[in-house]
């Protein structure tokens, strides 16, 4: 692998000596400006930092503006543009067949909410690991500004119509069903971003990161509630977020009783630095709890709002063998003569197989 | 009454039941006797959209001459349920005979029918006190009386029980009481005339089993190596993923580590269901799932995605009539022309045509080989008769040949070449190389989208690249008609007809083609097992100056298809259709044909 190659003098490399511009895709077609370019670049930076084998990551999207990201990061890794609001399906396939793989899976407001909101919420109930990121802008950029199921009640769209629908909050919607690692950022905030990505990187199940992306072209104006001023009026973290892996021998200081430690079961921490609440990322009723008062209130709460990594994930559940499927040969899968020929046998002697009923 | 000879090892019973009632095993152990004999048999199971309560029929055809196709007149009725008891009997012709429980109010019928009326519930009583149990083992006394009447040894019929229900002695012992006081009650009161129909012992049987479409397509991908399942429950397919999902707990979960080869998974919907299949199929599984209609339609989408995109997997759609509610547990040859063309743009799928219980244990598994051959989504197109009937057959033979997994390029393989791009038709077949996620060596990184990709996979909208790759895509379609199953051929030398059909039609096909024969039309037939066609399908067009095709299908769907591709022969190509939701018999196909021939049909041809 390419990592075998010397880097130029001078040039920072990672913990498996790539550098950070090994981690780059293609040139962004996006519009300049797009929050999503952001997050791109905090997949790069955090990628970079965590130190994944490109080789072992896949990337997975739906269709949006959101969905074209994977082909903007990480251009050692394959990488899969699929179909509207389906991307947790393939995920879940890609999953199943290797398990050796990080899955990075991009969506939208959209792409997760309205289309494929049916295989968001199974994806989440299995627990399949894909680090789930919703570039989440509340309109449908590609076909210019119309309101997504994510868009809050009043805001406007440039033509100055308000959406009087209520608003799906897939945080809120994740930790009902179970989900183990439930985030929400915003573009403009990479200290926060950052440290979240990675800890999602090393959590085994679902994680699902709600990341505020404002939309430059149809919802940068006065009146949307996901213009970049009005979320960085109304953004309310929870807590300030250090990360430490557990391949570095880093102590932070803090003084005792002003942090929480989420521990992650490859041995990384996400350490979390009170505000003026001390919030507990562990307990599911008040993470619900501080998302309903955030919506009272105007604001978004972001930060680590739910963590329990120990819960199973899908490929556990099926009791899968270590090896991917995809690596299995004839001699693993097909079973040997003597099994057909013992079965052909029962029904020679009189076994008949059940059809039946139903509609 | 008739005074004709009976019927040897030649005819129909019709047992009418309620669903639910626990007929199938009595039906299953009457089957499995008559096999026992030495005579062919095959039974069809006639059942509402309901998991009890509605009419169900359970028909058994004893063939010696080896017919297995449904018949539309029966012989022998068995009266059961007093819902369609009028109905029942009317269907039923002059010498037949007709056994009915006592306690059901029949209508009047013609002397010459003859009635045996059985009082079942006296029967039962001295067997169990338990009423729920009367009700179910009640149906082993028609088993009993029809054995007895007919002429199938007792013992068969024992051997046959204890073969469904020998692991439960106290079942065994109640289901063997009751055959026997059918046996003992046939025996003591001999009916008023002659029985029409006697089996006697044969040597036709030896080495012939009972199986089902659904579990055969079971068998075929467990030894086709499948590694990941998707689905979503509709019928009638369900009982293919319900079947896989017991072997492979069976034989492919170690037992002391308790590790999994493969990922079973219910889908939320059959969208999602395709989506994992094609996901799994990307990273390099052996993925499938097993659909009707309805499902093959919500995936449409995906297809078309798979096809641009090239990625294998494996559906099969187990087709019965239309849409729900109404007829979605009765059979149908009607999604051909959908599964060929499924998806948006340009499209076109290879579909598997199995025609026996045998072509869905060896489809089962070859088609993992043309997916991954193709790298494109493969259908598999069985339908309810031949998935959910238990059909006679030889064993299954262990596949021959090694899997073939397609032109994956691994690091060692990705090592050699100068570079690797994944949509560069290197060897003119149509079929490019690629890479699985995981790989490590960095050349064979691609990105996989839909319709906007140049050879190297890069994202371009230039007109001149979409043509050159989807003119690609056609000659891949090119190089399925000769790697895909060739149509099954039974040529009669100089015949001026030539018969086509696929699928679960060949029972009544090979039937009707010596009814024909009888009434002096001498004709060839081809079976299609595989769409795009097979050159040697064109090549029987081209040489029979008469062609007529049969299918079970309103619309005329492969006809209009070889008129398509045989457009000089399309004047000369005819069809016999039949779209009732009931399996094909071979009447239906002779007198079709003899009609386009302008040969007199005789009433009553039917033997």
């Amino acid at each position: 692998m390419s990592a075998t190659t010397t880097p130029p003098a001078g040039q920072p490399v990672n913990r498996i000596g790539l550098l950070k511009a090994d981690y780059d895709g293609r040139k962004t077609t996006l519009c300049p400006g797009c929050g999503h370019n952001a997050i791109t670049g905090g997949i790069i930076q955090a990628a970079w930092e965590a130190g994944l084998e490109p080789h072992r990551v896949a990337k997975l999207s739906g269709i949006g503006c959101s969905s074209k990201t994977p082909a903007y990061f990480l251009g050692r890794s394959h990488g899969f543009n699929a179909v509207h609001g389906r991307m947790p399906s393939i995920a879940t396939g890609v999953s199943v067949a290797n398990r050796g793989l990080t899955l990075i899976g991009v969506s939208g407001d959209g792409d997760s909410a309205s289309i494929g909101m049916g295989q968001f919420v199974h994806l989440v109930r299995r627990n399949v690991p894909v680090v789930y990121i919703i570039e989440n802008n509340g309109v449908y950029g590609l076909t210019k500004g119309q309101f997504s199921a994510t868009a809050d009640v009043g805001s406007t769209r440039k033509t100055g119509e308000a959406n009087r629908l209520m608003p799906i909050d897939l945080c809120a919607l994740a930790i009902e069903l179970g989900c183990g690692f439930v985030a929400r950022s915003f573009s403009g905030d990479q200290k926060q971003l950052r440290p979240l990505l990675k800890a999602a990187f090393s959590h085994p199940g679902t994680a699902i990161l709600d990341v505020i992306s404002p939309c430059v072209t149809f919802a940068d104006h006065e009146g949307s509630s996901k213009s970049y001023a009005a979320v960085k009026e109304h953004d309310a973290p929870l807590h300030d977020i250090e990360y430490v892996p557990y391949f570095e021998d880093i102590t932070v200081d803090y003084e005792p009783g002003t942090t929480r430690d989420v521990d992650m079961p490859d041995g990384s921490r996400v350490v979390l630095k009170k505000l003026e609440v001390d919030y507990d990322p562990t307990d599911a009723r008040a993470a619900i709890d501080a998302l309903h008062d955030a919506r009272q209130e105007g604001k978004f709460v972001t930060g680590l709002i739910y963590a329990n990594p120990k819960a199973v994930p899908f490929g556990e559940e099926l009791r899968l063998v270590e090896e991917p499927l995809a690596s299995l040969g004839e001699d693993d899968l097909r079973p040997p003569k003597s099994v057909l020929d013992g079965i052909m046998a029962s029904y020679l002697e009189g076994s008949v197989s059940a059809s039946g009923g139903g509609g | 009454m008739r005074s004709v000879k009976p019927l040897v090892n030649d005819f129909s019973i019709h047992v009418a039941t309620v669903n639910g009632s626990g007929s199938q095993t009595a039906n299953n152990v009457l089957l499995r006797s008559i096999l026992q004999m030495g005579v062919p048999v095959s039974g069809k199971n006639l059942f509402p959209s309901n998991i009890a309560g509605l009419p169900t029929w359970f028909t058994i055809r004893v063939s010696e001459k080896g017919y297995i196709a449904r018949v539309e007149h029966n012989d022998v009725l068995v009266v059961m349920n007093p819902e369609t008891a009028a109905a029942d009997v009317a269907m039923m012709g002059p010498g037949t005979l007709i056994i009915a429980n006592d306690s059901i109010k029949m209508p009047e019928i013609p002397a010459d029918r003859l009635v045996y009326r059985v009082p079942m519930a006296k029967l039962m009583e001295p067997i169990t006190k338990d009423v729920k149990l009367r009700r179910l083992v009640v149906n082993m006394i028609y088993v009993g009386v029809v054995g007895g009447l007919t002429g199938i040894d007792v013992a068969e019929v024992e051997k046959a029980l204890d073969a469904q229900l020998g692991r439960k002695p106290k079942a065994m012992e109640l289901n063997l009481a009751a055959v026997r006081a059918g046996y003992e009650y046939a025996a003591a009161n001999p009916p008023a005339s002659p029985v029409p129909c006697r089996i006697e012992r044969r040597e036709l049987t030896r080495n012939r089993l009972l199986i089902d479409g659904n579990t055969a397509a079971a068998l075929g991908a467990l030894f086709g190596g499948v590694t990941f399942v998707s689905w979503y429950p509709i019928t009638p397919s369900s009982s293919l993923v319900e079947a896989l999902m017991g072997l492979l707990e069976k034989h492919r979960r170690d037992p002391q580590t308790g590790r999994a080869t493969f990922g079973v998974v219910q889908a939320e919907d059959e969208i999602a269901a395709i989506g994992m299949v094609l996901g799994a199929g990307w990273a390099g599984a052996r993925s499938m799932t097993a659909t009707s209609g309805p499902g093959i339609s919500l995936m449409a989408e995906f297809f078309g995605y798979g096809y641009y995109a090239e990625i294998p997997g494996v559906v099969w759609d187990v087709q019965r009539v239309g849409p729900s509610t109404g007829l979605p547990t009765r059979t149908a040859q009607a999604d051909l022309s959908f599964a060929y063309t499924i998806g948006h743009g340009d499209t076109t799928f290879p579909v598997l045509l199995p025609g026996s219980v045998g072509e869905c244990f060896e489809f089962g598994g070859k088609a993992f080989d043309f997916a991954e051959r193709l790298q494109c989504p493969v259908l598999v197109l069985s339908d309810l008769d031949l998935g959910m009937n238990n059909w006679m057959t030889e064993p299954f033979e262990y596949p021959a040949k090694p899997f073939d997994r397609g032109k994956v390029l691994d690091d060692a393989a990705l090592e050699k070449v100068a570079k690797f791009e994944r949509y560069r038709d290197v060897d003119g077949d149509g079929i490019p190389f690629r890479t699985l996620p995981g790989a490590k060596s960095e050349k064979g990184v691609y990105f996989t989208r839909g319709s906007g990709h140049d050879e190297a996979a890069h994202y371009t909208e230039s007109p001149v690249v979409y043509a050159r790759n989807m003119d690609r895509l056609a000659r891949k379609m090119q190089t399925a008609r000769s790697l895909l199953p060739a149509p099954e051929l039974r040529e009669s030398p100089g015949a001026e007809v030539g018969l086509i059909a696929f699928g679960s039609s060949h029972g009544a096909m090979v039937e009707a083609l010596d009814q024909l024969k009888a009434a002096g039309v001498d004709a060839s037939y081809l079976r299609v097992r595989a769409l795009p066609l097979h050159a040697a399908v064109h090549a029987f067009v081209e040489r029979h100056p008469r062609v007529y095709v049969i299918e079970q299908n309103r619309d005329a769907q492969l006809t209009e298809r070889l008129r398509m591709e045989c457009p000089a022969k399309a004047g000369a190509i005819r069809h016999v259709l039949h779209y009732t939701g009931l399996p094909l018999d071979a009447r239906t196909v002779t007198d079709g044909i003899l009609a386009h021939e302008g040969v007199p049909v005789t009433e009553g041809a039917s033997r």
